[in-house]
């Protein structure tokens, strides 16, 4: 009996160019006994091309999706795309405040939406319903040279009001995840910095510098790789990488996992049911260090061992110098 | 009963949207009014020479002024009826104006309710007794609570006026905010040099009696007679012993207590004296970062003073003075920098505010004058200033401007130029607001003469780069972006009211804004005033102002009290609670209710027991009469019959 139970809505992108997403989150969330259960012929959430049109229609499209979900009797749903999550609390807080508004929405669509879904990110149930503590008992692997920059990207805590969730200019949220599951995790200043978003198509130019400037932040920042939980972060980091060394000369090779990925590793699960080979940049060679916690235990007792010896050894020089 | 009734046009203020004349001719129908008329300006001479005249002429016993709020001029035209023989009582306002033709445009509803309000003024008045005041007398010393640059220019002022004056300061020196500045714009003349000969006086004057690092704790009594409970806060040190030689301090262990003076840019030690000018001069324990007090083992200064004077079992002292008036200069609070998550909440060193780098400039702060930045301690080659951090930002709460920090700012630009000649400053600025004498000339003087350069626009975010700040804004100017690597990033946080302050107003009885900034009398007309009669106000309490400002209020507020205390006996307001002692069951009920302590028991002949009003510490608020289960305690010139009278009056058709 899976202790939670949560409606999951993965998005058309999860379906698609972040499939990986979708295929880690979904072990990760089983391995935490988490039960998902996806919504009967759901459609799209609205984002990005309706809600710069029309207001009213681009909540329709995200409350078609929530009043399905409101009839399977889950009153949370859980999302994965931070863009899809944005335009389900948009519009659930935006009928919520205004009963007009609520109305004109209920009008286009066949099933109102009364306003009984919670939507949460799968980062904020991970953190804040399952806890760290639950999240850190799972692990049975370690990735010693791993260093992550997390990065949350513009609307994961964003604008606050909406997100409703974590700190809007410094979240912590997935860096405590990481660092729950043993992760060493950068001190990264950009993680809520532009990463071009959808402009990738009207203005590559753009978002490349953007996402150059992200890439050399998390550089600089120590990490050798980033984690995301968004598909078009990951999208401009990881698939624009190569048109950024292009465009701007510079030899990026930083690999870009989802943070369900991460935990996902740290769990055991292989790279291969985690989607780790659809990545653009590979992550091979950094998840080739990947030992169980045993052996990094018995790696870390055989390293203060032989640092006593040392120590030891050095007393023991030091008091044969005094006596000659 | 002959009430005569005058409605004033205000100019167009009431005469725009209520047809005045309409009224007059209305309340002509109303039985007992034996005169009514309207007039342009009744306040003005003829406006009152009118209701004289129409006294004597018509045999007028009650007077109906329909004009502009009580608060206004009911003391005008109670002077004025007065004059013409009546009692000041028999004077009643209907505020026709704030309460009628400034709030709706619609002159036939407007002149309808304006109708019934005068009416109701009418059916008052003829139901209103003659009062007769009661002189008391003035105890003449005044109490000033804050010790800055305000509060100590009113102390001064009073003294040298021959008053006694009790100074109270919550810090443990005198000096307030300007003691911790450098230089002082736009003469560059160094703050502290103007202040100290200021803050000796405090210390030396016969007239003045200081309570540093203390409170005020509690306030009772009325002008003329207050009584104030003061809190000496325990210092742990004997200061009648302490020389202030500061041998505990260089000895302290305690090397990592926050610095209240300094603004935390640097550490001090746990028992210190807080810059070397401090008036008094004595030691005190901060008992949070004492290891005496935190683990409960040290006495290292103890043991090191020469005099003896460390006592770790001090407490809390309360002492009581007894004054006359108060003058309130209790300044101002600065926003707290975790406001700014994208500034960096606090988290980096390298990010101080404005009034942590005037302690990096002055020579007697932590760097001793020079200009290092608290993370390496290394001379800062590049400094940002961003001005408005939190001001005018209706997201922090704060919609309104800081006053001076335009002009510090522009002033420590100068002064980073002159420390480091080689240093290159940047200000982000919304508007430059720099409107007082030489001020403009001064901002001008940044940047023309020392190269600061002033980018207009917001600055968005800051983030660390290796060892240098990225500060990231927008130049409006050139409709561009703008990053500036810098070593030193200012923020000139806003001001805000004084912590406690909106608790330290409700003992005192004033009134303070949403932002805690206690409201002055009049914004024109009574700039140092309050509604309590005998409280002044002074400085930054009022509201964010910068020195000559200050010391201006200072001076007037003294002033105020000055006059106030040239008489011996001050008159009581009649308009306080009565109580019929015939029908009063001594419950004493009202004793409890009573928010200034005004009633008490009193034993008639028979050893009946009653309540009694104490007329002079009334307040005439009307709590006890709410309060009475018989109605035997009444608030004179608001009693039952008057009110119902008023209520009887729009309720008939």
């Amino acid at each position: 009996m899976a202790e939670r139970e949560y409606a999951y809505y993965s998005g058309c992108s999860l379906e698609g160019t972040a499939v990986e997403y979708d295929m880690s989150m979904k072990l990760v969330l089983e391995a935490l006994d988490v039960n998902l259960k996806e919504p009967e012929d759901w459609s799209c959430c609205g984002s990005t091309p309706a809600h710069t049109v029309d207001h009213v229609l681009a909540a329709a499209l995200a409350a078609r999706n929530l009043s399905i979900i409101e009839k399977m009797g889950t009153d949370t749903v859980t999302v994965p795309c931070p863009s899809c999550l944005s335009a389900f609390k948009r519009a659930h807080l935006g009928m919520a405040g205004d009963a007009s508004f609520k109305d004109q929405v209920n009008d286009l669509i066949d099933e109102p939406y009364n306003g009984g879904v919670i939507s949460k990110s799968t980062l904020q149930i991970m953190y804040e319903d399952i806890g760290l503590e639950e999240v850190a008992k799972k692990v049975t692997h370690a990735l010693p040279d791993l260093v992550v920059a997390p990065y949350y990207g513009c609307i994961l805590t964003r604008p606050p009001e909406i997100a409703q969730f974590d700190d809007p200019e410094n979240p912590v949220s997935m860096d405590k995840i990481l660092e729950a599951v043993g992760v060493k995790v950068s001190s990264f200043v950009f993680k809520l910095e532009c990463c071009g978003a959808a402009f990738g198509v009207p203005k590559r130019d753009m978002v490349n510098r953007l996402t150059a400037k992200v890439l050399s932040m998390a550089l600089d920042s120590g990490a050798n790789c980033i984690a995301v939980a968004c598909p078009l972060c990951q999208q401009n980091l990881d698939l624009r990488q190569s048109q950024v060394n292009a465009l701007m000369g510079t030899n990026y090779n930083i690999p870009i996992l989802y943070f369900s990925q991460i935990v996902g590793l740290t769990y055991g699960l292989t790279p291969k049911e985690l989607g780790i080979d659809k990545l653009i940049v590979s992550a091979d060679d950094l998840i080739r260090s990947r030992i169980t916690v045993e052996e990094l235990a018995q790696n870390k007792a055989a390293a203060e061992a032989e640092e006593k010896a040392r120590k030891a050894k050095q007393k023991e020089d030091k008091t044969k110098t005094e006596e000659t | 009963m002959r009430v005569g009734v005058f409605i004033c046009h205000c100019g167009s203020n009431i005469a725009g949207t209520i047809d005045v004349a309409k009224v007059a001719a209305e309340m002509r129908k109303v039985p007992g009014v034996a005169f009514a008329t309207n007039y342009m300006y009744t306040c003005s001479e003829p406006g009152q020479d009118e209701i004289k005249e129409a006294i004597k002429r018509e045999k007028l016993n009650r007077i109906v002024v329909a004009a502009c709020s009580p608060r206004m001029h009911e003391l005008t035209f109670r002077r004025t009826i007065e004059k013409a023989g009546l009692n000041r009582y028999f004077l009643e306002m209907a505020n026709i104006r704030e309460h009628i033709s400034w709030i709706g445009l619609d002159k036939e509803a407007n002149t309808n309710k304006a109708i019934e309000s005068v009416k109701m003024a009418v059916a008052k008045a003829m139901n209103n007794k003659p009062l007769y005041s009661q002189s008391f007398k003035v105890n003449k010393r005044v109490l000033v609570i804050g010790g800055g640059v305000a509060g100590m220019q009113a102390a001064l002022d009073c003294a040298d006026g021959g008053l006694e004056v009790i100074l109270v300061e919550k810090s443990p020196s005198v000096g307030g905010m300007m003691a911790r500045l450098d230089k002082t714009f736009p003469t560059i003349d160094c703050s502290i040099c103007i202040l100290g000969p200021k803050m000796v006086d405090v210390a030396q004057h016969d007239k003045i009696k200081l309570y540093a690092y203390s409170e005020v704790d509690d306030i009772k009594g009325y002008v003329g007679n207050y009584q104030i409970k003061i809190k000496k806060k325990a210092t742990y040190v004997d200061w009648v012993k302490c020389t202030g030689c500061g041998a505990c301090m260089e000895k302290c262990p305690a090397k990592n207590s926050y610095d209240h003076f300094n603004f935390g840019v640097a550490p001090t030690r746990a028992i210190n004296i807080p810059f070397p000018q401090a008036i008094p001069k004595k030691a005190k324990i901060d008992p949070n970062y004492c290891r005496q007090f935190v683990k409960g083992k040290c006495g290292v200064c103890a043991k090191i003073c020469p005099t003896g004077a460390i006592n770790y079992e001090m407490q809390d002292e309360i002492i009581t003075e007894d004054v006359g008036a108060i003058i309130v200069a209790s300044g101002y609070g600065l926003v707290d920098m975790d406001k700014f998550p994208e500034y960096g909440a606090g988290r980096y060193p390298d990010v101080i505010t404005g009034i942590q780098y005037e302690r990096l400039l002055n020579a007697s702060g932590p760097t001793e004058g020079h200009i290092l930045r608290p993370s390496d301690k290394t001379e800062p080659k590049t400094v940002v200033f961003v001005s408005c951090a939190g001001s005018r930002d209706k997201s922090c709460g704060i919609p309104y401007c800081s006053n001076f920090c335009c002009m510090y700012i522009a002033k420590q630009a100068i002064l980073t130029k002159d420390h480091i000649p080689d240093s290159q400053s940047y200000v982000f600025y919304m508007d430059i607001r720099s409107p007082g004498k030489g001020y403009d000339e001064f901002t001008r003087r940044a940047q023309e003469d020392y190269g600061a350069k002033y980018v207009r626009g917001r600055v968005s975010r800051i983030y660390p780069k290796g060892k240098k700040m990225v500060v990231v804004g927008a130049d409006t100017l050139l409709g561009t972006q703008v990053e500036v690597e810098a070593d030193l990033v200012v923020l000139a946080t806003a001001v805000t009211a004084a912590p406690g302050a909106p608790q330290l107003a409700e003992k005192l009885h004033i009134s303070y804004d949403t932002f805690g900034f206690y409201v002055e009398g009049h914004p024109k007309l009574r700039p140092v005033e309050t509604n309590t009669a005998g409280v002044y106000l002074a400085g930054c309490a009022q509201g964010p102002k910068d020195i000559p400002a200050s010391v201006g209020q200072g001076s007037a507020a003294a002033s105020k009290v000055q006059a106030l205390f040239s008489k011996d006996m001050l008159e009581s307001d009649p308009a306080v609670a009565k109580v019929n002692e015939n029908t009063c069951v001594g419950c004493l009920k009202c004793i409890m209710t009573c928010p200034f302590g005004a009633v008490k028991e009193k034993e008639l002949r028979g050893g009946r027991i009653v309540a009694n009003v104490i007329e002079t510490v009334c307040a005439g608020c009307g709590v006890c009469t709410a309060t009475c289960p018989c109605g035997a305690i009444q608030l004179s010139h608001f009693t039952d019959n008057q009110l119902l009278a008023e209520v009887n009056t729009i309720c008939q058709k």
